[in-house]
C-alpha cells in the first residue's frame, strides 16, 4: 500500500465550498445593476463617484490593518461592498473629496474600530452617509435632475414640501432626481431578486420592511406605491437592511427587524423633518439587532413546551 | 410532498460510485483483529486466550453488563494475541487477534433456531442479544436493550432506518435492493419481540429501486409501510427520521422510546434475519469502500475484524495519493491515521478522499450570515455556540442547548467563513459533560 500519511481531523470532512469572499463579490455584482442605472442617468460623474468611494474604502481598510499590524484582508470583498453602497447613497454630483471623507468614516468608524469584518453593529455605509449628511448638509441635498443635469428636488421632497406626486413609471425606471443608486427601482429589484435566488439575502427582510410601509401608508391615507418606489427605500430594503453582519440571525428576528424599520420610515417620512427615513430606520434597527436575537432564539427540536 | 424535517443540507451525494454495484464477498482477513468494544455500553471480556483455536461464530467476548453485546469470532483459526489494538475511535481497544486458517470452519453451536412463529418475545430478544446484534448504522447501540423498554414506557411504532443519508454510502441501499425479504423478516422479529403492530421503513427518494424492492417485500405483511423520504441530510438522524415519519419530537435529552418509537437500521434487521435463518451471530456486515481515492469502489460483505487496508487493496488500492481515510461517511465519519484499524459492527463505509480533495481552510470572521442557523436540524444557533466555545463559556453554551447538538456537521458544512462549528460545539459538549461528572 505504500507509506502514506493520512490527515486526521474531526468531522465533517466535506464543505459546501461557499466562502465569505464569494458572498461579498456576489453582492458587489448585484450592486452593479443599480450602479449602471445611476451612471446611465447621471453620467460619468456618477461612475467616478463609485470608483472613488470604493477605492477609498479598500485603501482605508488596508491602511487601518497595516497600522494595527493585522493581516491585510481587503480581498474578502467586504470593503468593496461598503464602498459601492456608500456611493449609491450619495448625490451623484457630490464633490469627490467629500465622498472620500465618507468612505474613510464608513470603514474606520463604521467597521474597523469594532474589530473589522463581522464585528460592526451598524451598517458601515450608512454610518458614512449619516456622517456626510450632518457634516455637509447642503452638498448632501443638492440633487441633479437626470433630464437636463440641472439641480432640483427629489420626488420625496416634492411630495413633502409641495404635495406634488411623481409619475410611477418614472419612479420605477429611475428617471428622477435622487441618490446615485436609489433612482431605479427596477434595477434594484433585479439585483435583489438575484441575491434572494442565490440565497445571499433572506426575503423576509425586504418583504416585511416594504410590506409594513405599504400597509401603514394605506392606513394613514398616503399613496403606498409612491412611497415604495420613491427615495432610498428599495435600495435600503434589498441591499442595506439585509446586511448579514448587522441584522438578526433568526428568521423571526428578521421579520421583526423589517417591521421595525418600516415603522421608523413611516414615522420619519410622515411626521419628521426629513423627507427620507431609510438610513435612520436601518441604523436604529441595527441597534436593536442584539436584543432581537436574544428574544427570538428558536425553540429547539424536542424542547419542552412551557406555558 | 415527501416527508422530511426542518433544516438540513443537500451535499453532493456521490453515491453513483457504488449504488449499482452488487455486494461482493470480501476475502477472509489473514489476521482478524476483533475489538472487545464495538458498541455503546460496557466492553466485553475476552473468553479465549492466546493459543486457543476458534471457529466462525464462536463467542470470544462475553457481555456481562445489560448494555452490552457479546462478540464472536469472524474467522476460524488460532488466537495469536489478546491485547489492546488500534480502533477506529482513535484510542486502542482490547482486541482478540485471530490468525485465520483459511478453513472458515463453523462453530458447532451455530444452529438455526426454531421458527419465528414458535418463538416467544423473550426468546427472540435473547436470541438477538446472544447473536451480538447492535445498531449497524454507526452508533452501535445493543439492539436487545432497545427492544426492552423499562416498565412504564410503551412502544407503538417501529421505524426501520433505510434513509442512508450520508453521502457516498450505499451499504443499506444495496442490502434493501438485494435482500429486502431479510429486512422484513428482521423487522417482523422486532415487532413480535416488542408486541408492536405498526412499522414504517423510511427510505430517501434517491433510492427508487430500494423503495420498490421493499414495497414488494412488505406486501402481505399487515402493519408494515414503506415511507419515501425527501433526500436531505441528516434524514437518517434518529430524531429527524422520527419527526419526518410520525411528526413526534423526542424530548430534549430523551430517547425515541419517550415518544413510543424504536428505530432500527435496515442492516440491523437483516442481521437479525440472518440469525433466525442460520443461527450465525453477527460476524460480518456490508461496508461501502468508496471515494475518489480508491481505484475501484465497491460494496463488500466484510468479516468483522478485517483491517481497512485489506479492503482498500481489494478495491484496486489507492487512486493517486490519499489524503484522508474515513470510517463512515464524510459528514460524521472518523478519519483514521492508520490502515490497520479493523472493520467493526458499525462500519458502514470506508471513504478515501484524495489528497487534492482534502482542503485545509483558514477560518475567517463570522459574518452572521446565519446559514448555520438555517441548516441546523435541531434549530440551535451554531454561530452562538461556536463563539461561546471559543471563549470557554461552557455554562452559557449549555443554556443555548449545546448538549442537544447531534453533531451532524451541517453547520460546519455550510459555514462560508470555514469556522469549525461542529467541532467547537463537540468540544463544548465534552466540557459540559465533564463538569457534570465532577
Amino acid at each position: 500500500m505504500g507509506e502514506y500519511r493520512f490527515l486526521t481531523a474531526s468531522s465533517p470532512h466535506i464543505h459546501s465550498g461557499e466562502s465569505v469572499q464569494r458572498i461579498m463579490f456576489n453582492v458587489a455584482g448585484a450592486l452593479l445593476l443599480p450602479t449602471l442605472a445611476g451612471v446611465y442617468f447621471f453620467g460619468l460623474q456618477a461612475l467616478l463617484l463609485v470608483v472613488t468611494t470604493t477605492l477609498a474604502a479598500v485603501l482605508t481598510e488596508a491602511i487601518f490593518q497595516k497600522l494595527r499590524g493585522r493581516p491585510i484582508t481587503v480581498w474578502d470583498g467586504s470593503a468593496v461592498v461598503t464602498g459601492i453602497l456608500l456611493a449609491l447613497n450619495l448625490p451623484p454630483g457630490l464633490p469627490l473629496w467629500m465622498a472620500v471623507v465618507g468612505s474613510v468614516v464608513s470603514i474606520a468608524l463604521g467597521k474597523m474600530i469594532y474589530g473589522g469584518l463581522g464585528a460592526n453593529p451598524f451598517n458601515p455605509a450608512l454610518i458614512g452617509r449619516v456622517f456626510l449628511m450632518v457634516t455637509f448638509p447642503v452638498e448632501m441635498t443638492t440633487w441633479i435632475n437626470p433630464v437636463d443635469g440641472t439641480t432640483g428636488a427629489t420626488p420625496l421632497a416634492l411630495m413633502k414640501m409641495q404635495g406634488v406626486s411623481t409619475d410611477y413609471v418614472k419612479l420605477f425606471i429611475g428617471n428622477v432626481g435622487g441618490s446615485l443608486g436609489e433612482t431605479s427601482a427596477l434595477m434594484i429589484l433585479l439585483g435583489g431578486l438575484y441575491l434572494i435566488y442565490r440565497g445571499y439575502v433572506d426575503w423576509r427582510i425586504p418583504a416585511s420592511y416594504l410590506g409594513t410601509i405599504a400597509v401603514l401608508s394605506l392606513v394613514l391615507g398616503k399613496d403606498p406605491i409612491f412611497h415604495l418606489l420613491a427615495g432610498g427605500l428599495m435600495l435600503g430594503a434589498f441591499f442595506m437592511a439585509t446586511d448579514m453582519v448587522t441584522t438578526p440571525v433568526t428568521r423571526l428576528g428578521r421579520i421583526i427587524f423589517g417591521i421595525g424599520a418600516g415603522i421608523f420610515v413611516v414615522l420619519i417620512r410622515f411626521y419628521g423633518g426629513y423627507p427620507e427615513g431609510v438610513s435612520f430606520s436601518i441604523l436604529l434597527m441595527n441597534a436593536f439587532t442584539p436584543i432581537i436575537n436574544r428574544l427570538t432564539v428558536p425553540r429547539i427540536y424536542g424542547e419542552v413546551k412551557t406555558r | 410532498m415527501l416527508k422530511t424535517f426542518k433544516g438540513g443540507i443537500h451535499p453532493p451525494y456521490n453515491k453513483e460510485l457504488t449504488k449499482r454495484k452488487p455486494v461482493e464477498r470480501a476475502k477472509l482477513p489473514k489476521l482478524a483483529v476483533i475489538p472487545m468494544s464495538q458498541h455503546v455500553g460496557a466492553p466485553c471480556e475476552p473468553v479465549v486466550k492466546v493459543g486457543d483455536h476458534v471457529k466462525v461464530g464462536q463467542k470470544i467476548g462475553e457481555a456481562k453488563a445489560f448494555v452490552s453485546a457479546p462478540i464472536h469470532a469472524s474467522v476460524s483459526g488460532k488466537v495469536v494475541a489478546v491485547e489492546p489494538r488500534p480502533h477506529s475511535s482513535g484510542t486502542p481497544v482490547m482486541s482478540v487477534v485471530i490468525e485465520s486458517d483459511g478453513m472458515d470452519e463453523v462453530y458447532e453451536g451455530v444452529k438455526p433456531p426454531k421458527s419465528l412463529d414458535e418463538m416467544t418475545p423473550d426468546e427472540i430478544k435473547n436470541l438477538i442479544r446472544e447473536a451480538g446484534i447492535v445498531g449497524m448504522g454507526g452508533a452501535g447501540f445493543p439492539t436487545q436493550v432497545k427492544l426492552s423498554p423499562p416498565a412504564g414506557k410503551t412502544i407503538d411504532t417501529i421505524i426501520v432506518n433505510g434513509a442512508e443519508c450520508e453521502p457516498y454510502l450505499t451499504a443499506d441501499h444495496r442490502l434493501m435492493v438485494e435482500r429486502p425479504d431479510d429486512v422484513v423478516l428482521g423487522l417482523r422479529a422486532i415487532m413480535k419481540a416488542t408486541g408492536v403492530e405498526k412499522a414504517y421503513i423510511g427510505i430517501e427518494d434517491n433510492k427508487p429501486d430500494a423503495i420498490k424492492a421493499m414495497n414488494d417485500a412488505v406486501k402481505g405483511f399487515k402493519g408494515i409501510e414503506v415511507v419515501p423520504l425527501a433526500t436531505k441530510y441528516p434524514q437518517g438522524g434518529e430524531k429527524q427520521l422520527i419527526y419526518a415519519i410520525t411528526g413526534r419530537e423526542v424530548p430534549s435529552g430523551g430517547l425515541p422510546m419517550d415518544v413510543h418509537v424504536i428505530v432500527d437500521n435496515a442492516g440491523t434487521c437483516a442481521a437479525i434475519a440472518n440469525v433466525l435463518k442460520t443461527g450465525m451471530p453477527l460476524i460480518e456486515r456490508i461496508t461501502t469502500v468508496t471515494g475518489s481515492g480508491v481505484k475501484e469502489p465497491k460494496n463488500l460483505m466484510v468479516r468483522i475484524g478485517t483491517p481497512v487496508g485489506e479492503l482498500i487493496e481489494q478495491c484496486g488500492g489507492f487512486n493517486g495519493e490519499p489524503g484522508k481515510v474515513i470510517m463512515g461517511g464524510p459528514m460524521m465519519g472518523v478519519s483514521q491515521s492508520q490502515l490497520e484499524v479493523p472493520v467493526i459492527k458499525g462500519t458502514s463505509g470506508v471513504l478515501v478522499l484524495k489528497k487534492s480533495e482534502v482542503k485545509l481552510f483558514e477560518p475567517m470572521p463570522c459574518i452572521r450570515c446565519a446559514r448555520c442557523v438555517d441548516a441546523c436540524p435541531i434549530h440551535l444557533l451554531p454561530t452562538y455556540l461556536g463563539k461561546l466555545a471559543e471563549r470557554g463559556m461552557w455554562v452559557e453554551a449549555e443554556r443555548y442547548h449545546a448538549l442537544d447538538c447531534i453533531e451532524c456537521g451541517c453547520c460546519a458544512y455550510v459555514c462560508p467563513a470555514n469556522i469549525p462549528l461542529t467541532q467547537l460545539i463537540r468540544l463544548a459538549k465534552n466540557r459540559i459533560m465533564a463538569s457534570r461528572k465532577k
